[in-house]
């Protein structure tokens, strides 16, 4: 079951390859949301109430509900243009979206260690990756943080992996993405608004030599 | 004794938030600064003392809790003096100097910890108080100057977590669960070699955006720039260091395992480069304060050189970072009196510094002979014994490359400084012009002497620390 759920993690990595609109990445998030916590909850089976209280928080809570219902509400309030604007084709985009993904398989190929169950390395590197090249190709600021969320997602299921022996890392990744996520969207994505008109990321590229 | 400092400095920094009053503002700094030196001292009377678990004040965290409570005092004093001289509102000064509070109580922390997953912890709130301290001015450079340092730092420090994982997954695979750097020491020859790669090539890569290295140099470049000065200074000193700790912690653990040497290279590249990229910026920057912290890659890229070829350059690489960090506070301190003379930060709008401002001309000056290493400078000898290790352990030709950029560096560093000090500034008015009282530059000779007497005669219990905080690499 924790399988199925990890692969439809991936397909909607792809998923993100291909949308256009602002709207369909924050469902997309949404959704990864759900997914997490179906995976945390599989996994996680030797884990404590108050752990699966604070684990079904941040899942459901933080990621599903709070952070999409920001980021439109800040799309919305700054009347951020509705399209992505990608620097690449989307076809593009798909086709390397696909290259990562083969490229953690070909790397987890070469692991040789029993105790890990390899589906969660491959996720976690995939979504990693993946986010960085969402950061790395597209133009509004607020698409850099939704990059950023999938790498967030990431870490999270690499920590889940590791989450039956040690929980405190869970924890851990947990606050991280808490305390950046409310750094980045709750304080900055704000004042931004406030100082530049449209979100672009082209307005911040002034400091240089 | 670190639970009630914590304790405090969370005190301090929650009144200095709340209160808008200016005179009682400066009695809480005060108050925080007898605080983080009474910590100092007790640090180091309790040397090697375990407390609450995961903090144990060992001689290098020691060194530089010491370096970093001598370089808050002219901090506090020159934030004073930026204030008297700026936009003094007190809502933004309440949060300035609670940030500055937060920076330095998370990076003694920082120092002081034991455990991987506490130093992350800290490192991640220095990100965060040092975000207040670089949007102070509230313009949309320095918001811009913010937004970059945050997302990039925000990677790093999500970069440095997935290392702590891959190498929970090699502690998994041998049963262990203990995080703490000496239970790593000890196991770490027993552990997979491949998740050691792992963790080492991503803790290493997050940690040097504070450390201001190749690869992630950039945040820090605009964060020093668009801080105020006596921010900058911070962030340019002892901010680094808290960097160079993190990797200099793992690389300890690394230097019990197989992949040591291989971990060696990946260090050489990154100074190398980190020097070639400093060379290459410092050539064409026109901005003094990015010049300053490209000067700070640069000497980070010495340090981590010094540090790989192994030998007398582990003593050099801490002895070149404790000299540094009193060297480029002065030159932060002394362009916030550079920029109160000429409202510029570019070299084009400076000149004749010397007839606005003889004593801040003459910090200029022999701050340039100490950060470029010249003799009397004591960063000559720390340098000079980094370059001996190079060459020892074979990497000459390297060495070779690395002499001809420092030529290139004093050569563009001393033509900006000297175009300050004597040439013409453009379209400079002369009416106006502050005075600079003589008696706020006597803050950075002291930094300055101290630089020329830690390196050309160090006491002998400096030494002595320095030889126990390396001690546990392999010969």
């Amino acid at each position: 079951m924790a399988n199925i759920l990890l692969i439809t993690f991936l397909i909607s990595l792809i998923y993100i390859g291909v949308a256009k609109r602002l709207y369909t990445y924050i469902t997309l998030l949404a959704f990864q949301g759900i997914v997490l916590f179906g995976v945390a909850f599989i996994e996680l089976i030797e884990i404590n109430t108050i752990n699966l209280i604070f684990i079904l928080f941040e899942t459901i809570v933080f990621k599903t509900i709070a952070i999409p219902l920001f980021l439109n509400y800040t799309i919305n309030k700054n009347n951020i243009t509705r399209e992505a604007e990608p620097f690449l084709p989307n076809f593009i985009s798909v086709v390397i979206i696909t290259i990562i993904i083969l490229g953690s398989f070909l790397l987890s190929n070469t692991i040789h260690d029993q105790h890990l169950q390899k589906i969660f390395f491959i996720v976690a590197v995939s979504a990693l990756f993946t986010g960085l090249f969402i950061i790395a190709t597209r133009r509004k600021i607020i698409t850099h943080v939704m990059g950023f969320l999938v790498i967030e997602n990431g870490v999270f299921i690499l920590s889940l992996a590791v989450g039956n022996e040690m929980p405190m890392l869970v924890n851990i990744g947990i606050l991280l993405d808490i305390f950046v996520g409310v750094l980045l969207l709750g304080i900055f994505v704000n004042k931004i608004g406030d100082v530049l008109k449209e979100q672009d990321v082209e307005q911040l590229r002034k400091l240089r030599d | 004794m670190i639970g009630a400092y914590l304790l405090g400095a969370f005190v301090f920094s929650l009144l200095l938030f709340l209160n808008r009053n200016k005179l009682l503002n400066y009695l809480l700094v005060a108050g925080f600064l007898v605080l983080q030196w009474v910590f100092t001292v007790y640090e180091y009377n309790h040397l090697n003392t375990e407390e609450l678990g995961y903090f144990i004040p060992d001689s290098l965290a020691v060194i530089f809790l010491i370096v970093l409570s001598i370089v808050a005092v002219p901090a506090f004093y020159h934030s004073y003096i930026y204030f008297k001289h700026n936009r003094d509102i007190p809502r933004e000064r309440a949060i300035y100097h609670a940030a500055m509070v937060v920076l330095i109580a998370a990076l003694s922390a920082a120092y002081l910890s034991s455990h991987i997953g506490i130093t992350w912890i800290f490192v991640e709130l220095t990100t965060l108080s040092a975000t207040a301290l670089i949007y102070h001015r509230r313009n949309l450079r320095t918001l811009e100057g913010t937004w970059k340092y945050i997302f990039v730092c925000s990677i790093s420090i999500t970069l440095v977590f997935i290392g702590i994982l891959f190498l929970t997954l090699a502690l998994q695979e041998e049963g262990l669960k203990n995080l703490s750097y000496q239970a790593l020491m000890n196991k770490a020859s027993v552990l997979n070699v491949f998740w050691l790669k792992l963790a080492f090539l991503f803790i290493f890569t997050g940690y040097t955006s504070k450390a201001g290295l190749v690869p992630m140099y950039t945040a820090g470049i605009d964060a020093k720039d668009k801080a105020p000065s006596p921010a900058g200074a911070l962030i340019g000193s002892v901010l680094m260091n808290v960097g160079f700790f993190g990797i200099f912690r793992f690389y300890e653990i690394i230097s019990h395992t197989s992949i040591f040497n291989w971990a060696n290279k990946i260090m050489l590249i990154s100074g190398a480069l980190s020097v070639f990229v400093a060379t290459v910026y410092m050539l064409r920057v026109k901005n003094i304060k990015r010049m300053l912290a490209y000067s700070g890659v640069e000497h980070m890229g010495l340090v981590v050189l010094g540090l790989a070829c192994g030998g007398i350059g582990r003593y050099a690489a801490i002895l070149h970072l404790v000299l540094h960090s009193f060297a480029k506070p002065t030159l932060f301190f002394q362009i916030g009196q550079v920029y109160r003379v000429y409202q510029s930060k570019n070299i084009y709008n400076i000149g004749n510094y010397f007839k606005y401002n003889i004593t801040g001309a003459l910090v200029l000056l022999f701050a340039y002979f100490i950060v470029t290493a010249m003799p009397p400078s004591g960063m000559f000898i720390s340098e000079f014994l980094i370059f001996r290790a190079m060459f020892e352990s074979g990497n000459t030709w390297l060495l070779v490359v690395i002499l001809l950029l420092l030529t290139l560096i004093i050569w563009s560093f001393g033509k900006t400084i000297f175009k300050m000090l004597f040439t013409r500034p453009i379209g400079f008015n002369e009416e106006n012009v502050e005075k600079i009282p003589v008696v706020e530059s006597l803050s950075q000779f002291i930094l300055l002497a101290m630089v020329i007497y830690l390196g050309l005669n160090p006491p002998s219990e400096f030494i002595n620390l320095i030889n126990t905080a390396i001690s546990n690499l392999p010969l």
